[in-house]
C-alpha cells in the first residue's frame, strides 16, 4: 500500500505510549474510583466487616448460642459482654458478628440472583423486543403490582420461613426493576449506531448481545444492583424481625431486633443495638454505589 | 384522553388476574396439605366437610382457582379460621386503621419533603445542600422499622412522654388522648417518603432551574417568588406522580411499622395471620392491598397523562 | 495500478451485460402512530418502487436532498430493514428466497460504511476488535480475526502498532472513518454502500478520505454505491448517478453526460444550485420553489409537480415511468416521453 497518505502523528512516542496503554473504559472508571476517599473509605469498611463477619470466632470470645437465664439483659459494659448480654443471657456481640452471616447473605445473594435473571431476561427484552419484549415486560408488570414488601411477605407468610425462602422472596422482589432498568437501556442501546453496522455484518443475536450491549448496558446495572443491595439488607432484616425469615435460635440483626422489644422497658440501649449493624452496613453499600455511579459517569 | 384511561383500565385486568394467580399459586405452593391450610384442624368433621365442598377442594385446581375468583369478586374473602369471622370485616376495620396513619403520614412527608427538596436546589452547593446530601443518603439508609424502636425508646421509654405501642381507644382521632398514639407511628412512616420525595423534587428543581427559560424569566424582572411558581409548575407532575407511588406503598408496606407500635392495621391484621398461621385472612389481605395499590397506580397513571399530555402513549 | 489500467478494466466490465446488484421496486413505508380511532394510519413512503442495477467494478452514485430515500434504499439493500416489497439480486442469487442468498450470505458480499463515524463505532471496544467482529461472527479463530484487522488497518492507512488497542474517542474523525472503511472490508465484500460516508468530514480529510477509497477500490476489486447529498464529491467518486426524489427514482445514467445535460427538471435545478467558480454558469433566479413535500402524503402523479415550472394536468393524473432511453440514459418524466400528453412532448 505504498499511495495511501500516512497520518501525520504529534508526537509519536507519545502517541505510542498511550496507545499501549490501551486506555479502555473500565480502566478509567477503576482509576476514578482509586481517586475518589469516600468512596473507598466505604470500600474498606465493608471488607472489613465481611473479614469480620467470616472469621467471626476470631473476633468473638463467647458462643452466640450459650444463653443463661442468670446473664440475662446486662448492659453495655458488663464485664466479659462488652456490648452487654440479650434477653436469653447471650453474647450480644458475637450474637451480632455471628449475625452479620446471615443478614448478609440474606441482603446480598437476592441481589445476585436478581442480576442474573433479571439482567438477563431484561437485556434480551430491550434488544430482542417485540414479542418477547412484551411478555417478559407483562410478567414483569405482575410483580410489580406488589410493594416489594408485600410480595416478600406473601412468599415467605405462605410458603414458610427460613433463609432459603427469604432468599427467594426477595430474589422475586428484586428481578422486577432489575428487569426493567436492563430494558430500558439496552433498548436505548440497541437504537445505537454501532449496533447497527454489527447486524450488518450478518451477527446473530446473542453475539450482538455478548460484544456491543452487555459492555454498554452493566454500567448502570452494575450502579443500580449495589443500591438495591442496601435495601436487601434493610428488608431481609425487616422480614426476620416479623418473623419471616431466618428463624430462632440463629443469629440475625432482625430477629434480633425483635426479640429485643420484650427488652425496650428494661434496658432500650441494648434494644437499639442491632438496628445499628443494618443502618452501618446500609448506609456503605449506598454511598459505595454512589461512588460507582459518579465513578461510572464518565464522558466519553 | 378517555382511550388512555380505558386502556389503561382494561390492561389492569390481566394484572390483577396474574396477581390473583400468584397468590393461588402460592397457597398451593405451601408445604403441607392445602387443606390443613384452609380448613381449621379442630373443626368437627361435618362442617369440614361442607367447607370441603364450598371450596371444591376435592376439584382438579383449575376450577378451585376459578372457583375463589368466584368468590372474590362478590367480596367473599374467605373465614379466618382464628376468629371464625369473615375476612372482610376485619379486614375492612384494620383498613381504615391504616389509613388513620398513611394518610397523616403522606401529608407530612410530601410536604416536607417538597420543602427540603426544593431549598437545598435552590441553595445548591452551599452547606445546606451538602447537609441535605448526607441526611438523603442516610435516610435511605436507615431501617424505618429500627428508626420507630429508637423513638419508641427516647419519647417512651426514656422520657415517658408519649405512648409506646397501641392506639388508644380507636375511632378517629378527636382529643390529644388520640393524637398523642398518633405522632410517633406517622414520623416514623412519613421518613420514606420525605427521603424519595426530597431527592426528586431536588433534582427536578435543579434540572428546570438549568433552563434557560428561568434566565429569561429572571431577566423579565420577574420577583423570585415568581420564578418560584414557575419552576415549582414545572417540577409538579412527576413529583405528584410520585407521591402518588409512595402513597400506595404507604398503605400497601406499612406492615413494619405497625408491628413496632401494634398498631391494628392492615399490617397488624397480616402480623397477627402470620403468627396464628392463618392463611385466608393473610392471602385475603395480600389480595387486598396489592388490588388497592394497581388502582393507585392507574390513578396516578391518568393523572399524570392528564397534566402532561407527552405521557400519554 | 495505473490509470490507464484502471480504465480499461472498468470498460471491459461496462461491456459485461450481467450486473453485479439488480434491485427492482424496492418499497418500504413507514407507519406513523396513529390513534386507534383512526382508520387510515399515516404512512412515510420513504422508498417507492425503485429499480436500478449496478455493474460490477462501477460506482453508482446516488444523490438528492434530505428525506429523499438515500439513506433507506441503502438499508434496504442491506437488509436492516424489512422490504414491504420488491426483489433484490445480488450476482444473480435472488436474496431473502428459498433457494436464493441468505441475509448472512449476502453480508459476507455487501457491506456499508455509515455516516456518523463515532456513533457506528463501539466505544467499549479497541478498534481492532470492532474490525474482526465481522470475521468472528463468520467463523474466524480470535488470532485469525486479529491478523486480518492488522492486515486492514495496514491497508487504510493506519499504523496497526499504534492504533489497534486504541479506542474511539481517541482518534479523530478521519481515522474513525478508516476504521469503519476497514471494518467493512474484513468480510472481503465485493459491494461497498458508502452513505454519506465522508460528509461530516473536514474538506482536507474527506479528499484524503476518498482518495484511499479510490485506492481501495481498484485494490481489492471492489463495486462501490456511493451516496453523498454532495454534488462535487458524487462526481469526482462515480461513473453513474442515480438522482432520487421524494423516494422516487428520477434519472439515472453516466455521470459526465448527466452532469453537463440533466434532463429531468430537478436534476436541472439540483445541478443549477450548485456553487461554482465560473461566472457564465452562475444562476440568476431560484432554481426550485418551496420546500420538499411531505413524505407523508406525497403529490399524486408525478411527485416533483408541485416544485416543477412545466407541470401539467397529465403529472398530477399519472405517475412518470423511468424510461430507457436510446443513449443509455433513463428519465421519469412525461416531458420526455412521447405521446404522453405533455404540451413539451413529441407527438406520437
Amino acid at each position: 500500500m505504498a499511495d495511501a497518505p500516512a497520518i501525520p502523528l504529534a508526537d509519536p512516542a507519545e502517541t505510542l505510549r498511550r496507545a499501549q496503554q490501551g486506555k479502555g473504559y473500565w480502566r478509567r472508571v477503576w482509576k476514578r474510583l482509586r481517586q475518589d476517599k469516600v468512596t473507598l473509605a466505604m470500600a474498606a469498611v465493608l471488607v472489613f466487616l465481611l473479614i469480620m463477619v467470616i472469621f467471626a470466632p476470631w473476633f468473638t470470645t463467647h458462643d452466640p448460642y450459650d444463653g443463661s437465664v442468670l446473664r440475662r439483659l446486662k448492659p453495655v459494659g458488663y464485664p466479659g459482654y462488652w456490648l452487654g448480654t440479650d434477653e436469653v443471657g447471650r453474647d450480644l456481640w458475637s450474637r451480632m458478628v455471628y449475625g452479620g452471616r446471615l443478614s448478609l447473605l440474606a441482603g446480598v445473594m437476592p441481589v445476585f440472583f436478581a442480576l442474573l435473571i433479571g439482567g438477563f431476561l431484561g437485556v434480551l427484552a430491550g434488544y430482542a423486543g417485540g414479542l418477547i419484549n412484551s411478555a417478559i415486560m407483562r410478567l414483569t408488570d405482575v410483580l410489580y403490582a406488589f410493594p416489594s414488601i408485600l410480595l416478600a411477605i406473601a412468599i415467605t407468610g405462605i410458603l414458610g420461613s427460613g433463609l432459603q425462602n427469604t432468599i427467594l422472596a426477595l430474589s422475586a422482589a428484586f428481578i422486577p426493576p432489575i428487569i426493567r432498568i436492563s430494558e430500558s437501556v439496552s433498548a436505548q442501546a440497541c437504537h445505537l449506531d454501532f449496533v447497527e453496522a454489527a447486524r450488518a455484518s450478518g451477527s446473530g443475536t446473542l453475539m450482538i448481545m455478548r460484544y456491543h450491549i452487555l459492555n454498554n448496558v452493566l454500567g448502570p446495572i452494575l450502579v443500580y444492583a449495589t443500591s438495591l443491595i442496601s435495601i436487601g439488607i434493610i428488608l431481609a432484616a425487616g422480614l426476620s424481625f416479623l418473623g419471616l425469615g431466618v428463624t430462632p435460635p440463629n443469629a440475625e440483626w432482625g430477629l434480633m431486633l425483635n426479640n429485643l422489644r420484650q427488652a425496650l422497658w428494661v434496658d432500650p440501649v441494648i434494644a437499639a443495638l442491632p438496628g445499628v449493624m443494618i443502618f452501618i452496613t446500609s448506609m456503605c453499600f449506598n454511598l459505595l454505589s454512589d461512588g460507582l455511579r459518579q465513578a461510572m459517569d464518565v464522558r466519553l | 384522553m378517555w382511550a388512555y384511561t380505558l386502556r389503561r383500565l382494561l390492561y389492569a385486568v390481566p394484572i390483577l388476574l396474574g396477581v390473583s394467580m400468584l397468590v393461588f399459586a402460592l397457597i398451593h405452593l405451601a408445604p403441607g396439605d392445602v387443606v390443613d391450610l384452609l380448613v381449621p384442624p379442630e373443626v368437627p368433621k361435618e362442617i369440614a366437610d361442607s367447607l370441603r365442598a364450598r371450596l371444591a377442594l376435592d376439584q382438579p385446581l383449575y376450577i378451585q382457582y376459578l372457583a375463589w375468583l368466584a368468590r372474590l369478586l362478590v367480596g367473599d374473602l374467605g373465614i379466618s379460621f382464628f376468629t371464625s369471622r369473615p375476612v372482610s370485616e376485619e379486614l375492612f376495620g384494620a383498613l381504615g386503621n391504616t389509613l388513620m396513619l398513611a394518610l397523616p403520614a403522606a401529608v407530612l412527608g410530601f410536604a416536607l419533603g417538597v420543602a427540603l427538596g426544593a431549598l437545598a436546589a435552590f441553595n445548591r452547593g452551599t452547606a445546606l445542600d451538602r447537609l441535605f446530601s448526607a441526611t438523603a443518603i442516610t435516610g435511605v439508609s436507615l431501617p424505618h422499622y429500627w428508626v420507630g424502636i429508637v423513638l419508641v425508646a427516647i419519647f417512651a421509654v426514656i422520657l415517658n412522654a408519649l405512648p409506646a405501642q397501641g392506639m388508644g381507644a380507636g375511632g378517629f382521632p378527636t382529643d390529644w388522648e388520640h393524637i398523642r398514639h398518633l405522632i410517633l407511628p406517622v414520623i416514623t412512616l412519613s421518613l420514606i417518603p420525605m427521603g424519595v420525595i426530597s431527592r426528586l423534587v431536588r433534582a427536578n428543581v435543579l434540572e428546570i432551574l438549568s433552563h434557560e427559560f428561568v434566565g429569561t424569566l429572571h431577566a423579565k424582572g420577574l420577583l423570585n417568588r415568581r420564578v418560584l411558581y414557575h419552576v415549582m409548575k414545572n417540577a409538579a407532575p412527576s413529583a405528584l406522580a410520585l407521591m402518588g407511588l409512595q402513597f400506595g406503598y404507604l398503605l400497601g408496606g406499612s406492615i413494619l411499622v405497625e408491628t413496632v407500635f401494634n398498631w391494628p392495621g392492615s399490617g397488624g391484621l397480616m402480623n397477627l395471620a402470620i403468627f396464628r398461621r392463618d392463611i385466608p385472612v393473610l392471602s385475603a389481605t395480600i389480595l387486598v392491598l396489592a388490588t388497592i395499590f394497581v388502582i393507585i397506580n392507574i390513578l396516578v397513571d391518568v393523572l399524570q397523562a392528564l397534566i402532561d399530555p407527552r405521557m400519554r402513549r | 495500478m495505473t490509470a490507464l489500467d484502471l480504465t480499461a478494466m472498468r470498460v471491459a466490465r461496462a461491456s459485461n451485460p450481467a450486473p453485479l446488484l439488480r434491485v427492482d421496486r424496492l418499497t418500504k413505508h413507514f407507519p406513523l402512530r396513529g390513534g386507534i380511532l383512526n382508520r387510515a394510519k399515516p404512512v412515510v413512503q420513504a422508498v417507492d418502487g425503485v429499480s436500478f442495477a449496478v455493474r460490477a467494478g462501477e460506482t453508482l452514485g446516488i444523490v438528492g436532498e434530505s428525506g429523499c430515500g438515500k439513506s433507506t434504499t441503502a438499508r434496504l439493500l442491506m437488509h436492516l430493514v424489512r422490504l414491504d416489497s420488491g426483489k433484490i439480486v445480488f450476482d444473480g442469487d435472488e436474496v431473502g428466497v428459498a433457494h436464493g442468498l441468505s441475509r448472512r450470505d449476502l453480508h459476507r458480499q455487501m457491506q456499508m460504511v455509515f455516516q456518523d463515524s463515532y456513533a457506528s463505532l463501539n466505544p467499549r471496544l479497541p478498534v481492532a476488535l470492532s474490525i474482526a467482529f465481522g470475521p468472528l461472527v463468520h467463523g474466524a479463530t480470535k488470532s485469525g480475526a486479529r491478523v486480518r484487522a492488522m492486515d486492514l488497518l495496514q491497508a487504510v492507512g493506519l499504523d496497526p502498532m499504534q492504533f489497534a488497542n486504541r479506542y474511539p474517542h481517541e482518534l479523530s474523525g478521519g481515522q474513525r472513518q478508516r476504521i469503519n472503511i476497514a471494518r467493512a472490508l474484513a468480510l472481503e465484500p465485493r459491494l461497498v454502500i458508502l452513505d454519506e460516508a465522508v460528509s461530516a468530514l473536514d474538506k482536507s480529510i474527506e479528499a484524503q478520505v476518498l482518495n484511499l477509497l479510490v485506492d481501495l477500490k481498484s485494490q481489492f476489486d471492489l463495486t462501490y454505491v456511493f451516496i453523498s447529498h454532495d454534488l462535487n464529491v458524487v462526481r469526482f467518486m462515480s461513473d453513474r448517478v442515480m438522482v432520487m426524489y421524494l423516494g422516487k427514482v428520477v434519472e439515472l445514467g453516466p455521470v459526465d453526460r448527466i452532469y453537463r445535460d440533466p434532463r429531468h427538471p430537478y436534476t436541472k435545478a439540483l445541478l443549477s444550485a450548485m456553487p461554482s467558480m465560473d461566472p457564465r454558469r452562475r444562476a440568476t433566479e431560484a432554481p426550485l420553489s418551496g420546500d420538499p413535500p411531505n413524505p407523508i402524503n406525497p403529490p399524486s402523479g408525478c411527485r416533483f409537480r408541485t416544485r416543477c415550472a412545466f407541470a401539467e394536468s397529465v403529472c398530477e393524473r399519472v405517475p412518470p415511468v423511468l424510461e430507457l432511453g436510446a443513449d443509455g440514459r433513463s428519465v421519469a418524466c412525461h416531458m420526455l416521453v412521447a405521446g404522453s400528453g405533455h404540451s413539451r412532448a413529441a407527438v406520437v
